[in-house]
Parts: C-alpha cells; structure tokens; sequence
C-alpha cells in the first residue's frame, strides 16, 4: 500500500465526498483495477462510511422541551426596564434635562476668562474685583475666575468661582460661597436653576 | 419552516417566551441527536443540548436573520460539546472513556475478570458498536464525522457551523475517515 502514490489516497477521499473530478476519477478507477491493496483500502473507507451512515436516528426524551422552558431565564428584566420608561415618562424627561444641562455646566465651567457681574460701584484692577470701603454694592457679585476684596458692604450674595474672597471688616448680608472644584460648580448651578424654577410657584403660593 | 422559524424568533425578540417553545420543538432531536453523538451518554446529551437551547434563547439577539438558524444553533451545540469534551467534568460516567487508554470506558476498571474490553466490544450490540466507535474518535474528528454523516449536513454547512475553513473541513473528513477505517479494522 505505501508503494502507491499519495493523491490515489486524495482521490479516494474525494471521491467519498462526492467532488472528484472526472480525471481524478479515471485515474483512480485504472489504479483500483490494478492494485488490490488500494481496492481493499477504497472498500474499507465506504465500510466505515456506511458503518456510521447506519447509526439510528436518535430523538430526545419525552420531557425535553419542558425542561428547556423551564431552564430559560425569566424575560422580565428588559422588559421591565421597558415598562417602567413607559409608565414614569416625567422621570425620564427629568433625567434627559439634568443629563444635557450636566453636560453644558461642565462644558462652561472650563470657560476660564474672567469675569463679574456688572454693578455700578465695583472696582477692577486686573483679575481682582474690590468693593470700595463706604460703598453699598446692591445685590449679588459673582466673580469668575478672580479674586474679590470686600471693604465695604454688599447686599447680596458673594460667590467667588476658581478665586479667593479676602475680606477684613466688610459686611455682606447674604451668603459667602466660593467655588473652585467642578462638583461645586455644578451643585451652585442646579441650586440655582432649581431656585429660578421655584420662584414664580413661591410668588403663587403668596 | 424557515419562515415558521423566522416568525418565532421575531415574537421571542419582542418578549414572547412561549413562541421559543415551537423552535425547541422543532430542533430538539436534531440538536440531542448531535450531543449524544458527540457525548456518547445520555444524561450529558440532555443536560448540553438543554443549555444549548438556553443560550440561543439569550443570544438570540445576535443571531444574523439572513443566515440559517439551524447552523447557527448547531454551531452553539458543538461548541458547548467540545468544551465538555475538553475539560472532562469531575463527575464520571461508566460508559464515558477514559482519558489515555484510547477506548477504555469505567467499566472496565469495574473488577471483571469474565472479558477483555475487546471482547466486550465484539459483543456489544450494534447500535452501542456505531457509538462506541464514534466515542473513540479524537474530537477533532468526532465533531465533523457526526455532522456530516449523522446530521447529513453539506460540506459547506460544516465549515460555517464550526467556522473552519472548507480546506480544513475536508482534512479532517478525510483524516476522520480513515481513524474509523483503521478502528474497525483493528479487531
């Protein structure tokens, strides 16, 4: 047998897999005439060709596909998320908002030019604002990105972003923030915006 | 039955659990079929094309329409049969071979002085022979000898089922061929 050529053993092989081509066939039908050894090869192969072909078909048991619906996962979790969007629509529009507006806040924090908020008597040397001893500044100073000196007084709020507020004797009737990490930022904007929004139902309640 | 089949997978997608049933019907001894003819043993055939089916079931999202579904969950069930064929789980089977003794079964480490295992296998029946011989198949081969002559699955089919090439498939027909020509011949 190992006298015959390698491609008489391909050939047999394709021939079984049925895309022998008509000269490979030739060729191997002249060889098997001649050589008994690859006869009793080629018959051999079909043998065990036929020995699998010949197994039962088997089936699955009675319970099979019981058991299968039994072993699938409840589908209640996608769905459930899917129901709960349906059923809370104003808790998903709140979610989007606070999501976008979030987005636009840490976009605008990283702005870092400075800046105050326009009064009449407020002085500005460079980066630092100062409120002159003796004047009353009328309602809030928002100073970004500087520094804020108070010696006289303010009636408002002073909030100082990413700066300093340095003080000695002032007087400031409202509330003295200053804000300089990005979650700060974020938590004074949506106090803030949530106070916009509250204000007008405030002015009903009155 | 494609259509059938396509129709099902849709309400499944949707979240209709019952319409899975109708697709384990109509796969179901296909899909034992190949198992146990890869796992030679019963209860690991149940328990492997059961988990089969529960993972089409949870993937079925990822299963491309426009392909077969058939060779889609054959591919899912052979590889769940090859990793099981790997790692041989600690709890044993009588009839499962062990490892190194090319053909050997726990049966005959049960004290038997009565029959050699070649005996024992002369005198097996011959439905049990056909899936002993399977059994001693290397896997590689196993796998792509119970495709294509059980499952009479094309060429083709085999190659995208168990995403070789076709060059390989062939190799490993032909090699598979003549590991079973040499195993029934041996005796």
């Amino acid at each position: 047998m190992s006298t015959c050529p390698q491609h008489i053993f391909e050939y047999m092989h394709e021939y079984l897999d049925g895309d022998i081509s008509r000269e490979h066939e030739q060729e191997l039908k002249q060889h098997l005439k001649t050589c008994t050894a690859c006869q009793e090869h080629m018959h051999q192969l079909s043998d065990a060709v036929a020995f699998i072909k010949s197994a039962a078909q088997v089936t699955a048991p009675p319970h099979f596909e019981e058991s299968v619906m039994k072993r699938l996962p409840r589908p209640k979790s996608r769905v459930g998320i899917q129901k709960w969007l349906r059923r809370h629509p104003f808790l998903v529009a709140a979610a989007m908002f606070i999501l976008f507006m979030s987005a636009t806040l840490f976009g605008s924090f990283h702005d870092d030019k400075f800046s105050v908020t326009k009064q009449p008597n407020l002085i500005v040397e460079g980066q630092t604002v100062i409120v002159p001893k003796g004047e009353v500044v009328k309602g809030d100073v928002v100073v970004k990105n500087g520094d804020i000196v108070v010696e006289g007084e303010v009636d408002g709020n002073v909030i100082v972003i990413n700066g300093e507020y340095m003080a000695s004797s002032a007087v400031v009737t409202g509330q003295i923030e200053e804000i300089d990490q990005m979650f700060e930022w974020v938590w004074y904007e949506v106090k803030r915006m949530s106070k916009d929004l509250l204000a007008p139902l405030d002015k009903e309640k009155n | 039955m494609d259509a059938l089949v396509k129709k099902r997978i849709k309400q499944v997608l949707k979240g209709d659990q019952n319409a899975f049933a109708d697709i384990v019907s109509l796969y179901q001894h296909k899909l034992y079929q190949i198992c146990y003819r890869m796992l030679g043993n019963k209860q690991e055939a149940e328990d492997i094309a059961q988990e089969a089916f529960v993972r089409a079931y949870i993937n079925l999202h990822t299963f491309d329409p426009k392909k077969k579904f058939s060779t889609w969950l054959y591919r899912i069930a052979t590889n769940l049969c090859i990793d099981r064929i790997r790692k041989k789980k600690p709890d044993y089977y009588l009839d499962a071979e062990v490892e190194g003794t090319d053909g050997l079964n726990m049966y005959s480490h049960i004290a038997n002085d009565e029959q050699l295992p070649e005996d024992a296998a002369l005198q097996m029946e011959f439905q049990e022979r056909i899936q002993h011989e399977i059994s001693r198949l290397p896997e590689k081969y196993r796998t792509v000898i119970v495709l294509k002559y059980i499952e009479e699955c094309s060429l083709q089919e085999i190659s995208e089922i168990l995403d070789l090439p076709l060059g390989t498939v062939k190799t490993r027909i032909h090699r598979g061929r003549e590991a079973l020509r040499k195993q029934l011949n041996e005796l």
